[in-house]
């Protein structure tokens, strides 16, 4: 890359290879306006307010349009461009319904900035403010409101919509004074392609698109900003909480373009998803079960009863007869409290959290092979990614800025494959999409591997040098039929060929997989089967090369991190390690227990076997979230003692006898670790509701109250605690990680954090190659239940829905559950789009909405599992993987049935 | 099924009786389609169905990929595009200067008042739809008007009464 040196008010400055004038110019700090600029997209030179003279050339050029050249001497500010600017923001005024004083964005618009720095007559040229003229595409939409009397028509929503998001929602109607921006036929927006990401809101230089929620809620510049790390999966996005300190209210979410992650793009969760926040059915007040019925409490008399409790259940039944469930979607801080307490209070290593429920095979499976159990690369890395192999996974659905960048790297000319029983819309644009047949990955995978060892298309020195076991792995494939395995998948054998080749020709190429790999018995398998991939290719350890898994919730990284596993402390050392146990023994003056301890889904099971007596939960709501709900439901009304610490009354909360009200992340201070194993701050923003306290507060309080003093002055004094006993977060602190986090290894107070794992070694030095032989699922369909059900989530909802049902935008959207179905298992079935239909597996029953679409394998339905009322975990099944005890959320045997006639009439 | 397929099952729902075979053979016939086809794909869609109906444009735009958000802002922007149904006829008369100075406002008026409509309007039995131009070049001729594709022109009101009364009486 070539850089080009010019001067720019005389000032000498240095170009990058094709960045315009007025790039050179904002990093230089030099001040140009400009209204239909965003870093974000390309440039549109519209507004003509960026225009600057350039020696040598007749007129004035738009700077954001004109790159910058070697020798260039340019000028910002002459009497001819601010008489230009000057007049330009008087036409753009004439249009403009400039109201300030009744604006929700006075204080933070560019127009009313330059409108001010350039003197700007709003009167000049006359009102041409756009009239009334009937509805808008934002009409009735609960999320976004547009009003084209503020609408300088910078293009900047139509563009981020089109090229940032690649939803096409948005269209600049008609021409002239005419234009509006609307969508497709002016229909309403959310029966467009729009999902509702807010990026357009995010991109308007004024308040023409606003949150309608937000309208007179508080102007910009009353608001507060409290930059924080996202509640809404792995990603780790920085948002901005826009906060009403006099009504205590979050008004809107923002994000700044630039910030690390997720440079001020959100997806509809992060924008419009605040709003349980302030729902009416938080919890606000402790409470305890006294003959059947929940009654008010003081924090005294809660905290005395769940300590007691928890204490009786320890002293009477030993360390396998108390459990302790940490919750990924609370800090780290809070995370490593509660496993110390667990180990050192509670005296057990019955500890666990939501990771069994979704990836804990790839800690298992990836620790196996490269000695850390981690997304490899880093999501900014994503964009440059020349073959991108995803599997099992839906990123623009449930990673939604995972998605952009992978969008980025498509713009770039990336080449995508996809295998994934369902027509996701990565898989739709992939170059190949394999729609393997439900739980075949490992005949896939395997498929792939034998291909590239016949034709010798692998890296052979990478595997000589740089992984163990490759004889056996090599020996395990000997003879492996890829024509029948492409049987098995329910594919054609090309394609897996041609993926294979695909695949291993990049450079780079990664993999990324999320929980159509884990969510099986043989989930850990499946993980290590895709580190052979790798290896085997020679794919990892790279930038933008790796194996990259999704992780789930905002902090399912940091919950693993943190130890809130039954094997392992913090930064995975082992309880097996006599040595380990000895340092945190002393740090924390107790003897460490040796049990083996288990994971929730043994604790229901032990539960149900009278093992099991005590629990104590926090921020998770295991009867919603594990398989076999009725059975989930049935043992854990045999434990004697139920502790839940919950933001809502949530299902496994009416089970408890203690309700302790909690905090969300907007509520508190911590840390989150996000997916690529950055660790990030959040940061208190409004004060929590009635009596509710922070879980960390709560949790030291419960540990006093079992009998081990705990107490500590802030979360930044448990993260020092933590980091001085987690080789991986040794080198951070508050202060280091305040402005854009680290990522973990960092294990000295000078270290930089690491981008991505495995450069030139493994963690565990040799990458270790597994053979791995296929083995289908447990339930397969049959004559009885003909059908494969999946399950999944979808762009609208979060987890089991507490959170994201309380948020209007979002279930105007999407307000109830479906089941996908394939139109040939429609025909069959006399089942029609929007049908209500009764899914029925070995477990349990439940009617819901069917849509009919090509959208999953023929034989194959699906369903989300938000939905309270017709839980979708009712009908899993509770078999496990083998290792790491995840269940098989990702195929059962099931039926459908038409169930219009069912269903009571409505209305008269 | 992504929202647009949805958009468009439902919008094709609401109008059964629109044929979107024409539409897909002309797809099939310009195959592939980019966006840089979008004009002529819209004017072939357009002569065969008089207008551009919705349901065949998001039909359309769904067997292409492109984007209904890009074509609609392209069928919008240019005045050849109409989105409403038009008669079996289209009138047009010219408000240019040469027809204004040599009466074309009494041809027009002569129109709106025979058919009963206004300038972009149609008529009820979906027989004319007016519609005015700038200028047709044809300045000689003014006032000039034309019927479909035929131009008529020194237009008087009488002769203006005439051709329409004349298709009016063919047709009955």
């Amino acid at each position: 890359m070539s850089t080009k040196n010019l001067t720019i008010n005389g000032q000498a400055v240095v170009a990058q290879e094709n960045q315009s004038i007025l790039e050179v110019a904002l990093a230089n700090d030099i001040h140009i306006p400009r209204l239909c600029y965003d870093p974000r997209v390309s440039a549109t030179g519209s507004c003509r307010l960026c225009v600057v003279e350039v020696e040598g050339e007749n007129g004035l050029q738009t700077s954001c349009t004109r790159l910058a050249e070697e020798g260039m001497k340019v000028e910002t500010e002459t009497p001819t461009i601010r008489a230009s600017r000057k007049m330009t923001l008087e036409f753009f005024l004439s249009e403009h319904d400039a109201r300030c004083t009744s604006c929700d964005s006075d204080g933070d618009c560019l127009l009313q900035d330059y409108s001010y720095e350039y003197g700007a007559d709003l009167g000049h040229f006359g009102s041409l403010v756009p009239e009334e003229s009937g509805p808008v595409y934002t009409g009735g939409n609960r999320g976004i409101i547009y009003d084209p009397a503020k609408c300088v028509r910078c293009q900047l929503c139509v563009k981020i919509c089109s090229e940032v998001a690649m939803v096409d929602a948005l269209a600049l109607k008609g021409r002239a004074l005419d234009v509006r921006i609307s969508t497709a036929f002016d229909l309403p927006l959310n029966e467009t392609t729009c999902e509702l990401c807010g990026l357009c809101v995010s991109a308007c230089p004024t308040a023409a698109l606003w949150e309608s929620a937000a309208v007179g809620k508080g102007r910009a510049k009353d608001l507060e900003k409290v930059r924080t790390t996202c509640t809404y999966c792995g990603v780790g996005c920085q948002i901005d909480l826009n906060v009403n300190t006099k009504t205590n209210r979050i008004v809107r979410v923002t994000s700044e373009a630039g910030s690390v992650v997720n440079d001020g793009n959100t997806c509809v969760k992060g924008r419009f998803g605040a709003q349980f926040v302030s729902s009416p059915d938080r919890l606000t007040t402790p409470l305890i079960r006294e003959n059947g019925e929940f009654r008010e409490a003081s924090w005294e008399e809660a905290l005395k009863v769940a300590g007691e409790g928890l204490a009786k259940a320890r002293d009477d039944h030993g360390p396998e007869g108390i459990a302790f469930l940490s919750s990924c979607r609370c800090t780290n801080e809070e995370n490593f409290l509660m496993q110390k307490i667990a180990r050192t209070a509670g005296q057990t290593n019955n500890i666990d959290q939501c990771a069994t429920t979704c990836h804990a095979p790839t800690v298992a499976g990836l620790a196996t092979a490269f000695g850390s159990g981690a997304m490899t690369n880093s999501i900014d890395e994503i964009k440059d990614v020349e073959t991108l192999f995803i599997i099992g996974s839906n990123p623009t659905e449930a990673h939604p800025i995972i998605g952009y960048e992978m969008k980025k790297a498509l713009r770039k000319g990336a080449k995508m494959i996809v295998c994934d029983p369902r027509k996701t819309w990565v898989a739709k644009r992939a170059d190949i999409h394999i729609q393997q047949a439900h739980g075949s990955d490992n005949l896939l995978i395997n498929a792939m591997m034998r291909h590239l060892l016949d034709i010798e298309l692998y890296d052979k020195e990478f595997v000589a040098e740089r992984v163990e076991n490759f004889e056996a792995f090599v020996e395990n494939l000997k003879g492996f039929d890829i024509e029948a395995a492409a049987e098995g998948c329910g594919v054609s054998a090309d394609d897996i060929r041609a993926a294979a080749e695909m695949y291993a020709k990049g450079t780079p190429s990664a993999i990324f997989y999320t929980l159509g790999i884990t969510e099986h018995t043989c989930g850990t398998e499946n993980v290590m089967n895709l580190a052979n991939l790798a290896m085997l290719t020679g794919h990892i350890g790279k930038r933008s090369s790796g194996v990259n898994p999704l992780r789930g919730q905002n902090n399912v990284q940091g919950g693993c991190d943190m130890g809130a596993i039954h094997s392992v402390f913090p930064g995975y050392q082992k309880v097996a390690d006599e040595a380990v146990r000895e340092k945190f023994g002393s740090a924390w003056g107790v003897e460490i227990p040796t049990n083996r301890g288990g994971r929730i889904t043994d604790f229901v099971e032990k539960a149900g076997e009278g093992v099991l007596k005590g629990l104590y939960a926090f921020g998770e709501d295991p009867v919603r979230s594990e398989p076999n709900q009725t059975k989930v439901i049935e043992n854990l009304k045999k434990l004697d003692f139920i502790v839940v610490q919950e933001i809502f009354m949530t299902e496994t909360a009416k089970l408890a006898d203690v309700v302790l009200p909690a905090t969300c992340f907007a509520e508190k201070d911590g840390t989150f670790t996000n997916s690529e194993r950055r660790v990030q701050r959040v940061r208190k923003a409004v004060d929590a509701p009635g009596l509710a306290r922070p879980d960390w507060q709560i949790l030291c309080d419960v540990s006093t109250a079992m009998g081990y003093p705990m107490s500590y002055e802030s979360p930044s004094e448990i993260f020092d605690e933590m980091a001085s006993l987690t080789p991986s977060y040794g080198g951070m602190s508050y202060e280091r990680i305040d402005d854009v986090g680290l990522q973990w290894p960092c294990p000295s107070d000078d270290h930089p954090g690491t981008e991505f794992l495995h450069q030139g070694q493994f963690t565990r030095g040799k990458g270790l190659m597994n053979p791995i032989t296929f083995r289908p699922p447990d339930e397969v369909p049959d004559g009885d239940y003909p059908l494969v059900l999946s399950t999944g989530r979808t762009l609208y909802h979060y987890n089991i829905g507490n959170m994201t049902r309380g948020s209007e935008v979002i279930n105007q959207k999407e307000a109830e559950s479906f089941v996908e179905v394939n139109p040939k298992d429609a025909e069959r079935l006399g089942i029609r789009h929007g049908d209500r239909v009764r899914v029925t597996t070995r477990r349990g029953s439940v009617v819901v909405l069917a849509r009919v679409a090509d959208r999953t394998r023929p034989g194959a339905v699906w369903m989300p599992f938000h939905f309270a009322e017709t839980s979708t975990n009712l009908l899993t099944n509770d078999a496990f993987d083998n290792i790491t005890r995840t269940a098989e959320y990702k195929c059962c045997a099931c039926k459908v049935e038409l169930a219009e006639e069912l269903e009571p009439a409505l209305g008269d | 099924m992504s929202q647009r397929q949805e958009v468009a099952v439902s919008t094709a729902q609401n109008a059964e009786s629109l044929d979107l075979s024409p539409a897909m053979g002309i797809v099939e016939e310009m195959s592939p389609v980019t966006s840089g086809d979008i004009i002529p794909l819209l004017q072939r869609i357009q002569d065969a169905y008089g207008y551009l109906p919705p349901e065949a444009v998001l039909s359309v735009c769904e067997e292409t990929g492109l984007p209904a958000s890009k074509v609609f802002g392209v069928a919008t922007f240019y005045s050849q595009f109409g989105m409403e149904p038009k008669g079996k006829h289209t009138v047009r008369c010219c408000k240019g200067t040469a027809c204004h100075v040599r009466g074309g406002n009494r041809v027009l008026d002569t129109v709106e008042k025979t058919l009963g409509i206004r300038d972009g309007e149609t008529t009820k039995d979906m027989r004319f739809t007016q519609e005015t131009v700038a200028c047709l070049g044809a300045c000689a001729l003014a006032p000039v008007m034309v019927m479909d594709n035929t131009y008529y022109g020194k237009m008087t009101p009488r002769r203006t009464e005439l051709l329409l009364k004349e298709i009016l009486k063919e047709e009955s």
